[in-house]
């Protein structure tokens, strides 16, 4: 588990180690079992973290594996996250360490619940992300240097320093950069705006305005 | 880019106003909430000094840590009561409108507010659950949310969404006997795959689509999720409004017809452009079933489980990791498999409709020996109409349990659950490796008349064998008026 502290204002970079997660459509079930969310606050969310995967692999999960602990960045392959729109998912990556995601894709629920606690996923195509995969397998306990602005991935393999371009649509990005991804306060102050659209929608108003 | 769709004017109607990060603010015109995903914002709503801004259109009610047996408080299960308890008070608390056990009122939150005439055409509905795509039945733009965004729309009502792309997809021609809207889903799903909707809303028309009655839409919509979309929609027509005409919370008086010509304005119009277009032939469709570990590795129940040489490259390392979990034998017939338990309910099939169905099947017949049956009506006005018209007698006499309802072994959040390496036959929405409850549990997804068959008949069965059922649609149950 890691001491960092959960993302705050802006987020331009992550540095840290990966751990891998290979394999496509990757629910959220997985991420984290459903008996897991029998809680009121998200707080002990990473005991769970891939529990029943890991039980099957008795020890041999990557997030079990002793080069793996204290990683920063998971690697992840097609449809990540995909299934239940459970932010508990995230919430449990988020408490056991990590704080960006690559993947060849995601599921949209989960890239904006990813997106809500400042994680941001980040996406290549599919030999890249097999190269990137493979690299940090061949690296082990390598740091890798993420950047939103522009989105790359570099893997220092002391020889030389390996690096691949990533993905990651304007919106979400400038969100993430500028700090602005947890827009609560600006939404709340849209009030004028909040008011105009609500006295226009005519189910508000007893369909008068049809 | 789609233009003068429903989903383009139900966005332009409902945008506040462009954030800056490109996002759009999206109001929210129905929000539904229940235990699992409204706690934590409640506290981070406290955190932030804010209040609930539209109490008046946050609803609630409790269906996921339900038991089905007994519902009497305290539930056994200390942490199911706790989560119950926080959402009493937090609704308490804010002034929002609980349906709890016992009102008459309460159910699976997809299925309550269609029935309540909550949800209705032209509205954006969220909920903290991903199947409230269910709600696009109505012709509203309806899609699950995480916690952060429940605190949001709860701050707010409203969103910061990007706008999605718009597929339609075209069913001609009727579903034969047997057929059902599930079967329909689960061959969509199965042709374009679980992700092939990520980036879409998906629009279901043509004339196998306006033959299907409003209950069947909301199984159809329901599992537009699972095939990657985060949303998906019936246009609006007669069997929408017939359907509303009396509920609750539908418009009446005068109101009711500037309703109508309001919501008969939204649809798609015949100048409506889309990013996308699929076509189905609904006759083409046998009873469909998922042999796999994703809602798209889904067969013909006449056909055989794909082989690796049937299966498109990028899809064989699944393929075979659902192999050894569900232990199944390439090349090998689905239908005769046997199972263990079978589980009819959840938001996807729970509906009154949904126990006919299945009812029709176990009428008269018993539930093979060793085999576990059990019926959840997804919401206590199912479970009232259900009774009035005998169906609790009729599965209980073939040898199912009638329960109360409740989400129950969809997701095994509840004591209903699979138990070590027992496959079911359920007619639920995810067949997700240990979504039942066990880590090593089966789940075969499968329509209620065809999970009633593989009931009866102790392994997978063609229903279309064991009923003659009618080959047009059923107008919609009058008994579901409320």
């Amino acid at each position: 588990m890691s001491a960092t502290p959960f993302p705050a204002g802006p987020i331009q970079r992550c540095q840290g180690r990966a751990v891998v997660v290979a394999g496509d459509d990757i629910d959220t079930d997985r991420i984290i079992p459903a008996r897991y969310l029998k809680c009121v606050t998200f707080d002990g969310l990473a005991e769970g973290v891939f529990a029943d995967d890991r039980s099957e692999r008795a020890g041999d999960h990557p997030f079990d594996r002793a080069e793996n602990q204290g990683a920063a960045i998971l690697v992840v392959n097609r449809n990540f996250g995909c299934g239940s729109s459970r932010e508990h998912a995230p919430q449990a990556l988020m408490r056991w360490g990590l704080r960006a995601v690559i993947g060849e894709s995601f599921a949209e629920i989960f890239f904006g619940n990813c997106l809500a606690l400042g994680i941001p996923c980040l996406s290549a195509d599919h030999d890249a992300v097999l190269a990137l995969q493979a690299a940090i397998g061949a690296h082990p306990g390598a740091v890798l240097q993420l950047d939103l602005e522009p989105p790359r991935v570099r893997l220092d393999a002391g020889s030389e320093v390996l690096e691949w371009p990533l993905t990651l649509a304007a919106g979400p990005r400038r969100m993430l950069v500028s700090g602005e991804w947890n827009g609560t306060a600006q939404l709340v102050a849209h009030d004028g705006e909040l008011r105009a659209t609500a006295s226009r929608l005519p189910y508000l108003n007893n369909f008068a305005a049809a | 880019m789609s233009a003068g769709t429903l989903y383009d004017k139900v966005w332009e109607l409902h945008r506040v106003a462009d954030l800056p990060g490109g996002a759009t603010q999206l109001f929210i015109g129905l929000h539904l909430i229940h235990e699992v995903t409204s706690p934590q914002a409640f506290a981070a709503l406290d955190d932030l000094g804010l209040t609930v801004r539209h109490p008046e259109r946050t609803v609630a009610t409790v269906d996921h840590i339900v038991p089905t047996t007994s519902q009497a408080r305290p539930f056994a299960d200390p942490l199911a009561e706790a989560m119950l308890a926080t959402l009493e008070g937090n609704c308490a608390r804010h002034g929002i409108t609980l349906h709890g056990l016992g009102s008459g009122r309460q159910g699976i939150v997809h299925v309550i507010a269609p029935e309540l005439g909550l949800t209705q055409p032209g509205m954006t509905v969220a909920c903290g659950d991903s199947h409230t795509s269910t709600h696009g039945a109505f012709g509203a733009i309806a899609f699950g949310i995480g916690t952060s965004q429940v605190r949001d729309v709860l701050a707010s009502q409203s969103l910061a969404m990007g706008k999605l792309k718009v597929r339609r997809i075209r069913v001609d021609g009727a579903l034969q006997s047997g057929v059902y809207a599930k079967d329909l889903v689960l061959h969509v799903i199965r042709t374009l795959g679980v992700k092939g909707g990520v980036g879409y809303a998906y629009e279901f028309a043509g004339p196998a689509i306006e033959a299907l009655s409003m209950e069947e839409r909301m199984t159809l919509c329901n599992m537009a999720i699972e095939g990657g979309a985060r949303c998906g929609y019936v246009n609006p027509d007669a069997v929408t409004f017939a359907y509303l005409k009396g509920r609750p919370h539908a418009p009446s008086g005068d109101a009711w017809e500037r309703a109508v010509a309001w919501w008969s304005s939204l649809a798609s119009g015949p100048e409506a452009s889309f990013d996308d277009e699929v076509v189905f032939d609904a006759a083409t469709i046998a009873p469909t079933i998922t042999w796999g570990i994703t809602p798209g590795q889904a067969i013909g129940v006449d056909e055989t489980v794909p082989t690796l040489e049937q299966t498109e490259s990028d899809e064989r390392p699944i393929a075979e990791e659902a192999y050894r979990y569900m232990d199944l034998r390439p090349g090998a017939p689905i239908e005769g498999v046997p199972v263990d338990v079978c589980f009819i309910g959840s938001c996807t099939n729970g509906r009154l409709s949904d126990l006919r169905a299945a009812a029709a099947v176990a009428r008269g017949r018993q539930v093979a020996a060793g085999i576990k049956a059990f019926v959840v009506p997804g919401s206590e006005q199912v479970a009232a109409e259900a009774e009035a018209e005998g169906l609790d007698a009729v599965f209980r006499a073939a040898g199912f349990e009638w329960r109360e309802p409740g989400c129950s072994m969809c997701l095994a959040m509840n004591p209903d659950r699979l138990e070590g390496r027992q496959i079911s036959a359920s007619s639920s929405n995810r067949n997700f490796k240990g979504r039942q409850g066990s880590a090593t549990g089966r789940t075969l997804l499968m329509s209620p008349a065809m999970v009633a068959a593989a009931a009866v008949s102790g392994h997978v069965a063609d229903v279309r064998r064991l009923v003659a059922v009618p080959t047009t649609p059923q107008p919609e149950p009058a008994s579901t008026r409320a």
